[in-house]
């Protein structure tokens, strides 16, 4: 059983979670993901590590379906069934020279430890965290201590910059040198905002979250077009080459199950626990 | 004449997951054993992987002696519960039988797992502990064989699982209708009773190093099993409602997707599927969705002969209104979103290939496609790549390389099941499980 430390609402349906898990602790890498099962009659779903210290994990997750409903309602000191991980690769972390990250939404949070790497490791750094609005913008403070520069932006222009922040990134790759950029957000954003690198040619990689099952390289269910080839988000990735991703079959996939959803949905409210 | 134990009709038996054959009872058991002549060079115990001593626990069967049984099995197996259900008797034991060839060989896999019926009571002395530590990686059937082994022998023994359940593909593949849970369950906690630890939960070559384990354990074995499942590379793959067979059983099975709304893995239950593969995972996956409510199409590419799943897995879904499509093979799925459809060639068999099995070749202008919802992809599955990979170990193709004692290229490494052989059976894993867990303890003895 593992132990969640603690937990916080960053916005509406936004939560910050931080579970006990000492050997994935001392593991992880930046870029990595874990998977958990609240309990016995839960589904393993794949979280995305959104910073760790040496006993625990920090994951920020945006309520989009049972399980991370489920996840929310819980509170400090309740226990989770199963976790496990780290899985996938860790991201490439050397001295690139300019690199943008790109977070959009919940997708902001994994992008701090990366941030704080490839810092660390000698880059200039570059965050642009695109919100919806000003209500769901979380760890401004924490995201200026890992770059040189943080632009926020909003869709409605509450806070930050009004607009996508592809946008904003489209403003930085005219003015200046951009070794790498980094996205990492819902498909449709991904799809969107490395669609802006592709002219440059600036090496984009995207942090693909397929739908999983095991996420050790056996069932299969993660798989997702790159250049034409079948790969794996939970041995391949999760992060690949943006402009060789297939964004469509990808969201096309995670859309599988949106019925069952409403299903469970349903059940839950007559089905007393 | 053979007996055979009853089975629940095939009506029944697609409404839920409850286990298909009931079993012998006593009399039928006894009944069946007294058809052994004895051999006095009992051919059935050279087929069996792990030579079981078959004539002996067949004759304490037929004078009445369960228990005894349960014990000469237990000398050569500690999942005859297991063995008895899911082995290719046909082609191992029973294939050997004597009286097969001019009659029916005995029941030998019926009468294991009434035997295995009265191995729980079976109390096992703890043996004298030694001051060593073995690492296993995997707690499928080649995993748990070699920690029971070991630990019989008063090694520490801690076994490493990935998935939250410890029983590796018999917990994840096979169908509680061929191999209900309490009997795995059983048979782990049997092995437990033995002082076998299991960390579920940890992943080798993630949640710790391999390097980590090989200064903290006095030998490792490697069982880490198959890995991700072959896809037909055809167009169309990726759409809403293909499934690997891998990922379509661990949905049903591991996390029980069959109670779906209760347990929260969700799983499409089709109206029409189509499961492509003639293995007994092929056989597994149909006959799970035909309980799913489905109406299921088996395609194969070549004929009923060359199928490689067991002859009662395919008798039992024809029993259950699976139809075969033979000679046919998927050269598209078809769909927009969502699959509707899959577009087959016929195919005419050939000369025989590398396998032995005539190769089957494409009828022009044969093409015609099946109706369906869901296509499930049963066509086999590497070996798992997530430690292997990086460890530095000899591979080939992904599978590690061991010698006649399961020794990797590192001698302090052993290694079994399908990440040695690729995808193969519980039995074969198991016996090479066996082997390993010999030249362990040879090992750390010298």
């Amino acid at each position: 059983m593992f132990k969640i430390i603690s937990k916080k609402k960053l916005g509406d349906n936004l939560f910050e979670m931080k579970i006990e898990a000492p050997l994935v602790a001392k593991a992880a890498r930046s870029g990595q993901f874990i998977i958990l099962r609240i309990d016995e009659r839960g589904e393993r779903i794949p979280l995305t590590i959104a910073d760790s210290d040496g006993s625990t994990i920090t994951v920020v997750f945006l309520v989009t379906g049972f399980t991370t409903e489920q996840l929310s309602k819980l509170e400090k000191g309740e226990l989770i069934t199963d976790f496990v991980g780290p899985l996938g690769n860790p991201s490439e972390i050397e001295n690139f020279g300019t690199v943008v990250l790109v977070g959009g939404g919940c997708g902001v949070a994994p992008v701090y430890p990366q941030a704080r790497d490839l810092k660390k490791a000698g880059n200039k750094v570059i965050i642009i965290a695109g919100f919806r609005n000003k209500d769901l913008v979380f760890w401004e403070e924490k995201m200026k201590e890992v770059c040189d520069e943080l632009i926020i932006t909003t869709d409605d222009g509450s806070y930050g910059r009004k607009g996508f922040a592809a946008q904003a990134l489209k403003e930085i790759i005219d003015t200046e040198k951009v070794d790498r950029v980094i996205i990492i957000g819902p498909p449709i954003m991904m799809k969107f905002t490395s669609i802006v690198t592709k002219e440059k040619n600036i090496p984009t990689i995207v942090s693909i979250n397929s739908i999983m099952v095991d996420g050790i390289g056996m069932c299969g269910a993660c798989r997702v077009t790159v250049d034409g080839k079948t790969r794996f988000a939970c041995v391949d990735g999760p992060e690949f080459d943006a402009h060789k991703v297939d964004f469509d079959g990808l969201m096309n996939r995670n859309s599988t199950y949106t019925d069952e959803e409403k299903i469970v949905k349903e059940a839950k409210h007559k089905v007393c626990y | 004449m053979r007996t055979n134990p009853k089975e629940r009709n095939a009506e029944e038996r697609i409404k839920n997951f409850n286990e298909v054959c009931f079993g012998y009872d006593e009399k039928e058991a006894v009944e069946e054993s007294s058809r052994c002549i004895q051999c006095k060079n009992p051919l059935c115990v050279k087929g069996c992987p792990v030579n079981i001593n078959i004539p002996g626990f067949i004759k304490a069967i037929k004078e009445g002696r369960f228990g005894d049984s349960a014990r000469i099995m237990e000398n050569n197996t500690n999942l005859a519960a297991v063995c008895g259900r899911v082995c290719p008797q046909e082609s191992q034991c029973e294939g050997k039988c004597i009286l097969g060839i001019k009659g029916e060989p005995v029941n030998i896999g019926k009468l294991e797992r009434f035997a295995s019926e009265y191995e729980r009571n079976i109390i096992i002395e703890k043996p004298k502990q030694k001051n060593k530590k073995i690492a296993i990686i995997g707690s499928g059937p080649a995993g748990l064989t070699c920690a029971a082994d070991l630990a019989k022998l008063g090694y520490k023994v801690t076994i490493f699982e990935a998935l939250h359940k410890p029983g590796g593909v018999l917990m994840y593949g096979i169908p509680e209708f061929r191999l209900p849970r309490h009997i795995i369950d059983e048979e782990i906690s049997n092995i437990k009773k033995l002082g076998v630890e299991i960390k579920t939960n940890v992943i080798i070559g993630k949640t710790i190093s391999f390097e980590e384990l090989k200064e903290t354990f006095d030998a490792i074995f490697i069982s880490v099993g198959a890995g991700l499942p072959y896809f037909l590379n055809v167009e169309g793959e990726n759409l809403q409602g293909v499934y690997s067979s891998n990922e379509f059983l661990t949905r049903v099975n591991l996390m029980n997707a069959k109670e779906f709304p209760k347990y929260k893995t969700p799983i499409k239950r089709a109206k029409n599927c189509v499961v492509v593969g003639g293995g007994n995972v092929a056989m597994d996956s149909a006959r799970a969705a035909r309980r799913l409510g489905s109406e299921v199409t088996i395609v194969y590419r070549r004929s009923e002969k060359e199928m490689p799943a067991r002859i009662e897995e395919i008798k039992h879904a024809k029993e259950e209104g699976i139809k075969f499509e033979l000679l046919t093979n998927p050269v598209k799925i078809v769909g927009e979103k969502k699959v509707n459809g899959i577009e087959c060639a016929m195919m005419e068999l050939g000369e025989p290939d590398s396998s032995g099995r005539r190769k089957p070749i494409t009828i022009p202008n044969s093409n015609f496609i099946i109706d369906c919802d869901q296509v499930i992809v049963a066509i086999g599955q590497g070996p798992n790549p997530l430690l292997v990979k990086k460890l530095n170990l000899k591979t080939e193709e992904g599978v590690l390389i061991v010698d006649e004692n399961q020794q990797t290229s590192d001698p302090k490494v052993f290694a079994a099941g399908d990440i040695t052989s690729g995808a193969s059976t519980v039995i074969k894993a198991m016996g090479d499980a066996k082997k390993a867990a010999a030249a362990i303890d040879k090992f750390l003895n010298n």
